[in-house]
């Protein structure tokens, strides 16, 4: 299961130039707004058509100006949910959902619908009007009705954009269970971190209508090239850890390369496997192992790469075995410390940076 | 001013029976045409949309009088389009309630496509483009999108042509003339009972009829209308 996408195409005062492949699980097409996401989403879609290029999904050519083929959208199957939903006005939230089985002439697939309803909690909206809907739930119909057309690959663009807090919070626990359960190809457009550190399994950094980087979201969000076009109070890495034990005082034991992690209640079974985001910006760095500090969660590892940031400051990147953390110091830090790559240190990691919303479930 | 019991006189009846007839014919047959011209002018980008939409809105600007020569010498008898139709269809229109209905459908059209284009600049391009990721082919797209969603502007549409129809006057008369239970409408019927000393009585009561059914049309549209909303216009 993987998508290539190797296009190039002129818009206004615009030049799109994007190659990347995207595996299964998630990929995330990841920048600033004006920076081409969508036209390269809607280049798979078949709804831009680019000036030239290939676009090829499970071996199946969608697009190839060199062979002369552009297949038209409606028989790419590829499921796509818009940023604004764009329900059918005219028709229920039930219709809506069996539009696509209905234009495809197939008849409606109970178990399919069953699964579907139940995991987007869908059955007591399928009477309404899409007028009669909140966003939130337009935008689990509009999930839902991707899905029920049995897509091969689906894309999401900036699917929690429009909708405020609370109401992400509502819906990016359905988008972990349909990338844990749906078992297709997404391609998510997104330009928050935190979604993407959340959602994603790959990354495509995107920069002026360029793909800047691309490659595992672990790898890409710890790198520091990556990381001058991510926004500095929003960088940081990802790394994985696993529940080792829950304590008497109710602190959750962790386990990760860099040493063990302390986070309040987490309810999760031991011996599951956690994705942690930790914020450049909390992690401070010590030369010696800290004592006497009220922070419980202290990384050993190696200074594996020392950059400035664009907004200022200086990027300190540790590897820990495999895994990668991101610490943002300033100009005077480092040169007080006189860091240096290849150097031991210590990042202390405040616990409050580890929030229950910015760990994303892993597929285990 | 034969059996004087009756509301109105035969003639008046033959008069109304016909505008409705013609009016009828008029919409149906202008409908679709209207449709493609006003999706047409919405949507596509072609050489020569400027003058098209002149075209259409030619019957709306030209005096009535004017577009009923017009009429008449293209679908005349002798007129090379006339001759041609009435040899290989028998189709007659020039002194016929065909060409009743063709004046009213002409004259009724540039109102409806106007109708039309509002009804279809209100659809969402990116609803149509939702349902093109969820399989539809282009055709479905207007089955199952387009038009439903457009579907009060028809109807708005519908009733606007239908009341130019019934209307129509100026064209009529200078196309098909004045001809008693033929071409004889409700609008030519009130000028010819008014050309008449002591006919204003049978006018009047023409007059209210006309009002009657102009009304009755627009409520019925509205009811329409508002089951439409209701069941959001599902098929």
């Amino acid at each position: 299961m993987s998508l290539s996408v190797d296009i190039q195409h002129q818009l206004e005062g615009f030049h799109l130039k994007a190659s990347f492949t995207a595996p299964s699980g998630v990929t995330a097409l990841f920048g600033a707004s004006g920076s081409g996401k969508t036209s390269v989403i809607n280049a798979v879609a078949g709804l831009i058509q680019p000036d030239q290029g290939e676009i090829a999904l499970n071996g199946v050519d969608f697009l190839n100006t060199r062979k002369g083929i552009n297949l038209p959208p409606h028989k790419r199957g590829v499921g796509y949910v818009f940023q604004d939903s764009r329900l059918f006005p005219h028709m229920s939230v039930l219709r809506n959902l069996r539009f696509g089985g209905r234009m495809q002439g197939k008849a409606p697939n109970a178990a399919l619908e069953g699964k579907i309803f139940d995991m987007l909690a869908l059955g007591s909206l399928l009477d309404r009007m899409p007028v009669d809907l909140s966003g939130g739930e337009k935008q689990r119909t509009a999930i839902g009705r991707a899905l029920l057309a049995e897509p091969t690959l689906l894309m999401m663009d900036e699917p929690l954009a429009a909708l405020d807090e609370r109401r992400k919070q509502e819906i990016l626990p359905y988008l972990e269970r349909l990338r844990d359960e749906a078992g297709l190809p997404i391609l998510y457009v997104s330009h928050s971190v935190s979604e993407v550190a959340r959602l994603a399994n790959h990354l495509v950094v995107m920069q002026d209508g360029q793909v800047v980087q691309s490659g595992a979201a672990t790898d890409v969000l710890s790198d520091l090239n990556s990381a001058q076009h991510i926004s500095a109070d929003s960088l940081g890495a990802v790394i994985t850890a696993q529940v080792q034990a829950h304590d008497s005082d109710g602190m959750t034991v962790l386990h990760t390369e860099g040493g063990p992690l302390y986070l309040p209640n987490l309810p999760a079974d031991i011996g599951s496997q956690h994705r942690l985001r930790i914020k450049a910006q909390d992690v401070m760095l010590s030369l010696s192992e800290p004592a006497g500090i009220s922070a419980l969660n202290c990384l050993q590892g190696v200074i594996s790469d020392i950059q400035n940031h664009p907004a200022g400051g200086v990027l300190v990147q540790i590897s820990c075995a495999d895994s990668r953390i991101l610490s943002r110091i300033t100009q005077r830090s480092l040169a007080a410390l006189s860091l240096q790559k290849g150097q031991q240190i210590f990042a202390v990691v405040k616990s409050v940076s580890l929030v229950q919303g910015d760990i994303g479930l892993r597929e285990s | 001013m034969i059996g004087g019991e009756a509301f109105l006189t035969e003639e008046s009846w033959q008069a109304v029976f016909l505008s409705l007839k013609v009016s009828l014919w008029a919409t149906v047959l202008s409908l679709p045409l209207a449709v493609f011209v006003a999706y047409v002018l919405v949507r596509k980008e072609f050489w020569g949309k400027q003058l098209l939409n002149i075209l259409v809105h030619l019957p709306l600007i030209l005096p009535p009088v004017v577009t009923g020569y017009l009429l008449l010498s293209v679908f005349g008898r002798r007129a090379p389009i006339g001759a041609w139709l009435e040899q290989t269809f028998g189709l007659v229109l020039a002194f016929k309630w065909t060409g009743a209905a063709l004046a009213a459908a002409v004259m009724a059209f540039p109102l409806m496509v106007r109708a039309l284009r509002l009804g279809i600049e209100a659809v969402d391009p990116k609803l149509e483009q939702a349902a093109q990721t969820l399989g539809a082919s282009p055709i479905k797209v207007l089955t199952y999108i387009t038009f439903p969603v457009m579907l009060p502007a028809i109807l708005a549409a519908s009733v606007l042509g239908f009341a130019k129809a019934m209307g129509e006057f100026g064209a009529t008369i200078t196309f098909v003339s004045n001809i008693p239970g033929q071409t004889q409408t409700i609008p030519s019927a009130i000028y010819g009972f008014l050309q008449v000393p002591g006919a204003e009585g049978d006018a009047l009561k023409l007059i209210l009829m006309s009002v009657a059914l102009s009304v009755g049309a627009l409520l019925l549209s509205e009811v329409l209308a508002k089951r439409l909303t209701q069941t959001g216009g599902q098929k």
